[in-house]
């Protein structure tokens, strides 16, 4: 049996088959849907960051004309949110996270009752109603109050309020190797606070079907499965008596990856009123109660011969991963990674590494786009900046002599890495800002006293990450398959059911492009389904950069299994064996006689309709399942970033003159949509790098509640970005896709910082943290004397 | 709070004469939730992001930052107007060629921003285009391929008007 179907549609930026409903106003989001007898809920929530609470009064609440309930964890019975690594208690505290707060509070924000009314206007009344007294503890607020001496237990059971504490590595006689090394460089920095932040906020719209005698969930979830297994868990209920239906996603970006509370509360609320309840998170709990991420700090070193070359790599990593561990990642999400995959795209000989995860009173956190690497890559391109500038080198040639260049490559932190293009893709870099005259034109503005300067950023992202990786890193949950479920019907196009669920990265056209190329169909007969619990048996959703390596390769293997049953009953009604065929456009042929062939739709006819005449022992129908895991370390995708800024003496300004991206995802499916992967992760790099950052008051109540504080950045702060493509195909992934979802994210932070101390050099003034705010390159930039 | 009114709007060439709404309804409430033309979104419901920009007697406004009852007798049109037997318009048509949504959130806001400037405007540069497409927010695309859309599609109707002429 062989496949003669010319591969037309991956690597085609074919017109998205998202985009008329979306663009027409036919797209269905969650606060689009409306039902009969529909309620309206909200969260009464902890306006205190630490606190017990003593008293909740909602008598008011009800006696508001439109409300209809009002609910606290004692009203309902639901079990907590408990996520769990198979760590010893010396490495890992478990908590619960209660649905609604029982007695504890931990943020503010944090929900600790629900209301439900007619519509949404009346239930914030019902909300202002409520009164709640609490008794109110010293809140925690930064990493270093949490690990300071007697500080308050934000859980009692986390001593030091620490989750998690790992060593990792611990290369024997690294400290000799620092001992004697020519150069040593430090680097200390932290990362701040950030918020996700989706424009389509969190909810969810919950009903009792009645007949199916089914909790119906319609929820704006990456991971429809696991808010279906959470749900069942926390509501006492069978896995089959909860469906989780996920309408259009307004992006998730990680925050919509973990399961909420709220998602749970509105499913026991309409649980115990058997009526729909709506709620739709208001920006303001967005931006200040939702799953936040990113808040880190690092202490690391490195040492180095006199020619550059790295020879050990020392860390210190303490994540605040605020209130609680979310499911099914738990705090461990950040440091882990973080300890992972620090070394990246160098060949470090010697490594050591401790990460912690520290609980404290604020919002708990979540995934978000790049998970730790947008830090670790900035820490390691910070170290080789640094050393670059002790030995006196060239900061891209220090950088040339330490990239990985032969693969696979197993690094000292265990992780082998496929092939990739790290060293390539560096030199193109280089050589397009060399080209375009940036380095010139940098010369000339130092010679006018003006600041501009050049940076880059060189790293690799680990994607596909399969069973086997999530197992390393001892999650009691496992996520790392996905299943495709392809079904042909009487007209001889397909369904392709995944278990994967996009949320703006285009999978209902990507993966049909897999699919048509498999089965020598055209773009139009494939529709992709996602996001249902009951039409596929489980699934991880859409998190890590999975979707195109794991769930594509699922959907080529369920697509190739069809192929070979339409080949075999092809082979049949042609008279023929199934190697004298082969797949052409929409139907099967014979080998030497394209003429002599049959449709689809007439194999499908005899499948499903005329199954006595199918070959003796052959099912009936046209269906095929298959499941992908990636049994290794996964794939890894690779970029480097240049980036030139100019920074403005009058106003501390950071401005962005170029941007260039030489990236490299192996086999692009949609080269466009890559691109956009790549634009829109830059983009949320530079705003961690030049502007969010959530930040508290001293009481714990968060500074950012709107989008005058909270600065996300517009159409004037993000440059035009030049995008490059290199292609070093993956060996095991299915086509040889490698993700595209978070590289541009992880780059952009370190590329940027280094730019920003490259135009700084010459005040000798360095920048370790973001966001590099421009009173702070204002306060760099006065020793020079530019005049303001 | 709960005092009604009796409102009437026009509404994408259709008028609604029998809208009973509270004085604190926001327009956006009323087109999603009474007219039903959900294709308007709700961001953030004070005026930054933009998703639920309309036009108001054709100018671009933020449908969340004014009360229905302010917009009583007035002229609202709203994404679902751009392509009302289902086929997209140029606009529509550019921003998908250039692939200038993603997850499509945010997308209305940015539709009906364009065509309300390019209405006022239609000979614009890529720096002011630039200038416009900050008004509102995105957080998927980075921004580029809208104001990439946006210029094809200005560029597009000028050659069109040239045609014609």
């Amino acid at each position: 049996m062989t496949s003669a179907v010319p591969k037309g549609w991956v690597g085609s930026s074919v017109a998205r088959r998202e985009d008329p409903r979306l663009l027409t106003g036919r797209g269905r989001f969650v606060d689009d849907i409306h039902l009969p007898g529909m309620l309206h809920a909200q969260f009464v929530r902890s306006t205190v960051a630490h606190g017990v609470v003593t008293g909740v009064d909602l008598s008011e609440t009800l006696r508001v004309p439109g409300v209809v309930a009002a609910y606290t964890a004692a009203d309902l019975e639901m079990g907590d949110i408990v996520a769990e690594l198979d760590r010893p208690l010396t490495e890992f505290v478990p908590t619960a996270m209660p649905v609604l707060a029982r007695d504890r509070v931990r943020y503010v924000g944090e929900p600790i009752a629900i209301v439900i009314a007619k519509d949404p206007y009346t239930v914030e009344d019902g909300i202002e109603a409520a009164k709640v007294t609490y008794e109110v503890r010293p809140p925690v607020l930064s990493d270093q109050q949490a690990l300071a001496q007697g500080a308050p237990l934000v859980h009692d059971e986390a001593t030091a309020n620490t989750l998690v504490d790992v060593s990792m590595f611990a290369t024997e006689g690294i400290d000799a190797v620092f001992a004697g090394a020519h150069q040593v460089v430090r680097v200390q920095t932290s990362t701040p606070r950030q918020n996700a932040l989706p424009l389509e906020t969190r909810g969810a719209v919950a009903e009792w079907d009645a007949r199916e005698e089914q909790l119906l969930v319609r929820t704006c979830t990456q991971t429809p499965h696991q808010v279906r297994t959470v749900m069942a868990g926390c509501l006492g209920l069978d896995e089959r008596t909860v469906r989780v239906v996920v309408p259009d996603m307004g992006g998730g970006f990680g925050q919509k990856c973990v399961v909420g509370r709220e998602e749970i509360a509105v499913g026991a609320a309409c649980l115990r009123l058997r009526r729909p309840v709506k709620w739709i998170e208001d920006r303001r709990d967005a931006l200040s109660a939702s799953f936040l991420a990113r808040e880190q700090r690092y202490d690391a070193r490195a040492a180095f011969d006199a020619e550059g070359r790295i020879l050990a790599l020392d860390a210190d990593v303490v994540c605040d991963m605020g209130a609680y561990s979310c499911y099914p990642f738990t705090a461990g999400i950040e440091p882990l990674m973080a300890s992972a995959e620090m070394p990246g795209v160098y060949r470090v000989p010697a490594y050591r590494v401790r990460g912690r995860a520290v609980t404290t009173n604020k919002a708990p956190t979540a995934p978000y786009r790049g998970v730790s690497r947008p830090q670790i890559v900035m820490v390691m391109e910070r170290l080789f900046e640094r050393a670059a500038r002790e030995l006196d080198m060239d900061p891209v040639e220090i950088r040339r002599r330490n990239l990985i260049t032969e693969f696979p490559y197993t690094g000292v932190n265990g992780v082998t890495y496929d092939p990739g293009s790290y060293l390539e893709s560096l030199d193109l870099c280089e050589k397009v800002l060399k080209e375009e005259g940036w380095y010139e034109r940098k010369d000339t503005a130092a010679a006018e006293g003006r600041f501009l300067g050049i940076g880059y950023s060189c790293f690799s992202e680990r994607t596909g990450y399969g069973t086997a990786a999530f197992a390393k890193r001892k999650m009691a949950v496992v996520p790392g398959f996905d299943i495709a479920e392809i079904r042909m019907d009487l007209s001889g196009g397909v369904t392709v059911t995944t278990g994967t669920m996009s949320h703006g990265q285009s999978h209902e056209t990507t993966l049909a492009q897999i699919a048509a190329d498999r089965l020598g169909l055209d773009l139009a007969q494939v529709k992709i389904h996602q996001g249902d619990t009951d039409r596929v048996t489980y699934g991880f959703g859409t998190f890590a950069s999975r979707s195109a390596t794991i769930g594509g390769s699922a959907v080529a293997r369920a697509a190739a299994k069809l192929a070979d049953r339409l080949l075999t009953l092809g082979a049949h009604l042609l008279d023929t064996t199934p190697d004298e065929v082969e797949l052409g456009p929409g139907r099967v042929r014979r080998c030497d006689d394209h003429d002599r062939s049959v449709s689809f739709a007439d194999l499908a006819d005899v499948a499903y309709l005329k199954a006595h005449l199918l070959p003796k022992g052959a099912d009936p129908g046209l269906t095929a399942t298959a499941t992908f895991d990636v049994q290794g370390d996964g794939t890894f995708s690779n970029a480097a970033h240049g980036v030139v800024v100019e920074l403005h003496p009058g106003t501390g300004q950071v401005e962005i003159l170029r941007y260039v991206c030489v990236e490299d995802c192996g086999v692009a499916i949609h080269p466009q949509v890559v691109e956009g992967q790549a634009r829109g992760g830059i983009a949320q790099g530079i705003a961690g790098a030049l502007f969010e950052q959530v930040t508290y008051d001293e009481q714990g109540e968060p500074s950012c509640a709107s989008f005058i504080d909270y600065k996300v950045p517009t159409a004037m702060e993000i440059p035009d970005i030049a995008i490059h493509h290199l292609e070093t195909p993956c060996a095991f992934t299915e086509g040889g896709a490698k993700g595209a979802g978070e590289g541009g994210t992880i780059g952009a932070p370190a590329a940027v910082l280094n730019s920003v101390n490259d135009a700084l050099r010459r005040t000798g003034v360095e920048l370790d943290d973001t966001p590099i705010r421009p009173a702070t390159v204002l306060l760099a930039l006065t020793p020079v004397g530019v005049p303001a | 709070m709960s005092e009604k009114l009796l409102i009437s709007l026009t509404v994408n060439g259709t008028r609604h004469d029998d809208l009973v709404v509270e004085s604190r309804h926001t327009l956006v409430d009323v087109l999603r939730h009474q007219i039903g033309l959900t294709g308007t979104h709700v961001g953030c419901e004070h005026g930054v992001c933009g998703a639920c920009t309309v036009l108001l007697d054709g100018a671009p406004v933020r449908a969340c930052l004014i009360f229905a009852a302010q917009a009583e007798g007035r002229d609202v049109r709203t994404v679902e107007s751009l392509a009302p037997e289902g086929e997209m318009n140029d606009l529509q048509r550019a921003f998908s060629a250039h692939h200038g949504l993603q997850c499509g959130f945010c997308t209305p806001g940015f539709l009906m921003l364009a065509e309300g400037f390019l209405a006022e405007r239609p000979d614009p540069d890529r720096a002011e285009i630039r200038e416009v497409v900050a008004s509102n927010l995105c957080r998927c695309t980075g921004y580029q391929t809208i104001v990439d859309a946006i210029e094809s599609c200005a560029r597009e109707r000028r050659c069109g008007a040239g045609e014609t002429r």
